[in-house]
């Protein structure tokens, strides 16, 4: 049995997890205004679990089920600084699965209790090894207990595969195909990948964008010349690659706040203002992708 | 006042490819300061132009987060251990 959205409709049905994906595309007119290309906002946030990683947890949980992979003494596994996290704790609560989660110590603690909150283990692993510590340990729990079903999203074709079948086709939709420009981060590079493979061969371009130092604070992005190469990263799937700076997204999230009324996290943030920079230079119709929202980031001093 | 700093990985660039280095100094913006007289640029990967603590860093001082402690003013005693990490992570 291959995956489908058909198929993963049909499980879902009936649940809370039937109203992940379709969420909206808004137009950030003042951020726009001026700029050659108009900025069109896609809200990640009205996902259920509150951000994109719902889109590729639930896919991943899919995956796992239909490949016979989840008995029932089995325990889903992933290193997650905490969107992914809270997106697999969610989905195996409605599933039925046991979920552990292993995340950096220290880092914002929102996400951690959200996870705990549905139900999910969470383990935390040396803060100072960041993500790629929380990835060796998970790796090394599920290399010494058979019950760890590690569904490693920066390894699994099926976090992309979660864009190419929602996000992207939802992209192409909303815009009545008229969309030219896709922006969005890398983290996995699910997103982008999936989006790509979706939306490329129709003559989208796609844009990938990096935070410009190892220490940032662009959740969720990567910084992958320093970083653990994720199995699924692939630089060709973009056609464009820049970089960003963490002081220019952080005040770009606070004037989404304050001008166009979209509570954003600092990824989002990143992410339009790279937009305004491919905007400034060429026309058409840019869509960015707002990963997820400001309440994930009240205990940090982004909005003091 | 002799006090052991130790770096993430994403830092190992700004402190000649070391994450554990002994440094001196009273507060912790002594400690910043000790460190970038040996690693020119370490203090402005850490602090911003006004010198408050960048946004995404988080600094303990033995188990204490010195945002709740003064911020650079912290007092760091002598044998501390000083904790340099990244408030959010990479990749989620």
């Amino acid at each position: 049995m291959t995956l489908s959205a058909a198929l993963v409709r049909e499980r879902v049905r009936g649940t809370i997890l039937e109203r992940i994906g379709d969420t909206p595309l808004v137009r950030l007119r003042r951020i726009d205004a001026g700029l050659r290309g108009e900025l069109w906002a896609k809200l990640e946030s009205a996902n259920p679990g509150g951000s994109l990683k719902d889109r590729a947890g639930l896919w991943m949980v899919m995956a796992a089920e239909v490949e016979g992979r989840i008995g029932k003494d089995s325990v889903v596994l992933d290193a997650t600084s905490g969107n992914t996290g809270v997106a697999l704790a969610m989905v195996c609560a409605v599933r039925g699965h046991r979920c552990a989660l292993v995340m950096p110590d220290k880092v914002s603690s929102e996400r951690r209790r959200i996870a705990r909150a549905f139900g999910a283990e969470v383990m935390l692993s040396d803060p100072l090894e960041g993500t790629d510590g929380a990835i060796r340990e998970a790796r090394r729990l599920a290399a010494s207990d058979p019950r760890y079903v590690y569904v490693d999203q920066y390894s699994n074709r099926a976090n992309p595969l979660a864009h190419e079948h929602t996000t992207g086709p939802e992209i192409w939709s909303q815009t009545a195909g008229r969309v030219t420009h896709v922006v969005a981060g890398v983290g996995t590079s699910g997103t982008v990948g999936g989006i790509s493979a979706a939306l490329r061969p129709k003559g989208v371009r796609v844009v990938a964008v990096q935070p410009d130092d190892p220490l940032h604070g662009i959740e969720g992005w990567k910084h992958m010349p320093t970083a653990l190469r994720p199995a699924i990263w692939d630089e060709r799937v973009a056609d464009v690659h820049m970089v960003q700076g963490t002081e220019e997204a952080l005040a770009m999230t606070r004037r989404l706040a304050r001008e166009e009324g979209i509570f954003s996290g600092p990824s989002g943030g990143g992410a339009v203002a790279a937009a305004v920079r491919v905007a400034r230079e060429e026309s058409g119709r840019i869509v960015v992708l707002i990963a997820d929202g400001g309440e994930r980031y009240l205990g940090t001093t982004l909005w003091e | 006042m002799s006090v052991t700093v130790r770096l993430p990985g994403a830092l190992r660039d700004a402190a000649g490819g070391k994450t554990k280095l002994e440094a001196t100094g009273g507060t912790l913006r002594d400690v910043i300061a000790d460190v970038d007289r040996r690693h020119p640029g370490f203090r402005g990967r850490i602090v911003d132009e006004s010198g408050r603590l960048r946004t995404y860093v988080n600094v303990y001082v033995g188990d204490e987060d010195v945002r709740t402690h003064g911020g650079v003013d912290a007092a760091v005693p002598d044998g501390a251990e000083v904790m340099i990490i990244p408030a959010m992570a990479g990749g989620r």
